[in-house]
């Protein structure tokens, strides 16, 4: 039971990372544009896809394709930045859910069209492949992801502490009003957040399609994961969204172990709504008053 | 006065005559037979191998000069694997597109709803894929299941094995889809088990919509059972098999319901980890039921591949042509209502081997459902030794 005990919990911090991943755009670009973007499941999947085909077109690795799909996938999100979220002038946080539910409902539309209903997998020659780890053994791909994650996300971390791009990011995320009195350019810091978040879709996507079989209705199940993960992390809180994500899968799949795989939502839930009563505004998440 | 009510009652004739003729086809004119199918979704392989399935079939009746001498066109529209356009699809196709048969679409699943509906409009419905106990237990007299046994009987030679082994395996784990066609399969294998004093030490269902299996799998592998038997459709078979090639549990022996039943579609994707795995089937591209020889090698001609590479779905799919091909023969009808009398007795062959059907459209006295074994790269028979091609692999090769 120990080692099984030891095994789930391993488990749950690699596919955390993943997860930690996903949702670190959904909550940067909340911190930085005051909108909870809810097709940031769809555009993981719409990664997926991307890796999918130039797996299966011309056999390039989903992890080396990352060269390809973050760029790309950082293009697609500033142009939806720029056509989509951009125009919403007023009631921007409300209307904001709608635009980005339509231009999930529009993607799914798309990959429904191209690539059908079927459930694909990118089926690596590392996707059965093993190493042992205190006597039970991990499958690579979840290291390989794992690792993937904490390059990614300490880039991140860089990019938002270290350079002055991060500085007018953290700004615009303490407030977005101010930040722009002091002279920064906050739609552009907007664009390239909205296209930052968009990129570690492409990245979270790429390790999503290799340990999950994915179709383009894949979406729902994965944006309320997100949504719980940034709630429970904090909304805007980078940190808040890795804690947040791996007390989440390491929970799951402990409490697979424990009890049962069909408890293991349930008990998930069960800590989150403990947490927000003790913190309603999450782990790492800041009270924020308004005048009324 | 007496015009109006002539053109009145011309009229109403029409009506009628229209109402009533998709069904009754012109003399030896051509006759559509539709079928709703997973193109698309969870069953998308199982939906496309029943296409080829029916495909061939109709094609091999048309250059036989048709059914009683109808051309057959096939009719196809996709129901993405869902219950609720399965049902809209039969429909459709019975009052609006007014085929004049119908056939079934893949698993117990789609089967219980659509037969719902084509049994509101007298249709005979011989279907290949949907054997659930549950598709008997309505009392449809329109119903047919073209197999060789009611699919909760589809592990009862895979338990007779275990029980002739010896020394005889301790411990069984098991896990299935809470679906009509897998878990029946599994709770009949895991009681004759159990009554026989084989130690169950997992026992667990799951959703039969696309999850994350590793919880399942991990726990079946922590169990270190000697057998595993898992109830599962082409993509849960493979996540498991992957989850056990991985952390490198190897049961003495493994039976999934589907999956390695899929020819490529399995094998593609675990290459020579195939070896050893077994799953329960009515039809082998080897067995020398009527007529399976030439299907085998009218399927290759027209599809390419191996014999290892056809999916039994497609000779389920053509079983259900043939046996409507014979009751229309024994009926001297392709109405609806002579062919549902008709397939309520007498014996019909079929690539799987001869059938009859009970009043409830359950199969009667057909040869049953045996094991075939990945041998090779290959699936082959390999149990009961009546039939098999090759004894067991007992145990299981390692995975490579």
């Amino acid at each position: 039971m120990a080692s099984q005990l030891l095994q789930a919990a391993v488990l749950g911090v690699l596919t955390g990372g993943v997860y930690a991943l996903m949702a670190s755009g959904l909550t940067l670009i909340f911190g930085v544009m005051r909108i909870i973007n809810v097709g940031q499941g769809a555009l993981v999947i719409l990664g997926a896809y991307l890796s999918f085909v130039l797996f299966n077109t011309w056999h390039i690795d989903p992890f080396l394709g990352l060269l390809v799909t973050m760029p790309a996938m950082f293009l697609i999100g500033v142009v939806l930045e720029l056509v989509f979220i951009r125009p919403l002038k007023t009631d921007r946080e409300s209307l904001s859910v709608l635009v980005t539910y339509a231009l999930a409902l529009g993607i799914e539309g798309v990959l429904g069209f191209v690539f059908t209903a079927n459930y694909r997998e990118l089926s690596v020659w590392y996707d059965t492949a093993s190493v042992p780890l205190f006597g039970f053994r991990i499958t690579l791909v979840y290291v390989f992801g794992f690792a993937l994650c904490l390059a990614i996300l300490g880039a991140l971390f860089l990019v938002l502490y270290r350079t002055t791009f991060g500085a007018a990011i953290r700004a615009t995320m303490l407030n977005r009003t101010a930040a722009q009195l002091i002279g920064i350019d906050v739609e552009g810091v907007s664009a390239v957040a909205f296209g930052i978040g968009m990129a570690t879709a492409a990245a979270g996507g790429a390790v999503f399609g290799i340990t999950t079989a994915f179709n383009p209705n894949s979406h729902y199940d994965l944006i309320s994961r997100l949504l719980t993960v940034i709630v429970l992390g904090g909304l805007g809180s980078l940190r808040g969204a890795v804690v947040a994500a791996l007390i989440m899968l390491v929970t799951q799949d402990v409490a697979s172990v424990i009890i049962a795989p069909e408890w293991s939502a349930f008990v998930f839930f069960v800590i989150l709504v403990a947490v927000l009563l003790v913190r309603p505004q999450g782990l790492y998440g800041v009270r924020v008053r308004e005048r009324i | 006065m007496r015009r109006p009510l002539l053109t009145l009652f011309a009229a109403f004739g029409l009506i009628l005559t229209a109402c009533g003729s998709s069904s009754s086809p012109t003399q030896a004119g051509p006759i559509t037979i539709g079928v709703s199918l997973s193109l698309t979704g969870d069953f998308s392989s199982d939906g496309k191998a029943l296409q080829q399935g029916y495909d061939l079939w109709a094609a091999d009746v048309n250059a036989r000069g048709g059914l009683l001498g109808h051309h057959v066109n096939m009719k196809y529209v996709d129901d993405a694997s869902s219950v609720q356009q399965v049902q809209t699809n039969y429909q459709n196709l019975i009052t609006v597109d007014r085929v004049n048969l119908v056939f079934g679409p893949f698993s117990s699943k789609l089967t219980i709803p659509a037969s719902t509906v084509v049994d509101r409009y007298s249709y005979a419905f011989p279907e290949p894929a949907g054997g659930g106990p549950d598709v008997f237990k309505r009392g449809l007299r329109s119903i047919f299941f073209v197999q060789p046994a009611a699919v909760e009987d589809n592990l009862v030679s895979y338990t007779k094995w275990i029980l002739s082994l010896s020394p005889r395996p301790a411990t069984v784990a098991y896990a299935t889809e809470d679906d009509p066609f897998t878990q029946p399969q599994v709770d009949k294998a895991k009681a004759l088990l159990d009554a026989a004093g084989v130690t169950s030490v997992y026992y667990k269902t799951y959703s039969s919509e696309p999850i994350d299996w590793t919880p399942y799998a991990q726990a079946v592998a922590h169990s270190q059972a000697d057998v595993v038997i898992l109830g599962t459709q082409l993509p849960d078979a493979l996540a498991f098999v992957k989850y056990f090639i991985s952390h490198q549990y190897n049961p003495k022996t493994i039976i999934e319901t589907t999956g390695p039943d899929q020819g490529a579609d399995f094998s593609g994707k675990l290459g020579a980890n195939t070896e050893g795995i077994m799953v329960p089937a009515g039809w082998t591209a080897a067995a020398t039921a009527y007529g399976n020889d030439t299907f085998v090698s009218k399927f290759i001609a027209k599809f390419g591949g191996k014999a290892s590479d056809i999916s039994a779905d497609a000779a389920e799919a053509y079983s259900v042509g043939q046996v409507v091909d014979q009751a229309a023969s024994k009926a001297n009808s392709i109405e609806n209502a002579k062919l549902i009398d008709a397939l309520h007795s007498g014996t019909y062959n079929t690539v799987q081997g001869p059938m009859s059907f009970d009043s409830t459209g359950k199969p009667q006295g057909g040869v049953g459902v045996y094991i075939e074994q990945w041998q090779g790269g290959e699936p082959v028979f390999a149990y009961p030794s009546s039939v098999a091609k090759k004894p067991p692999e007992y145990p299981k090769p390692a995975w490579h």
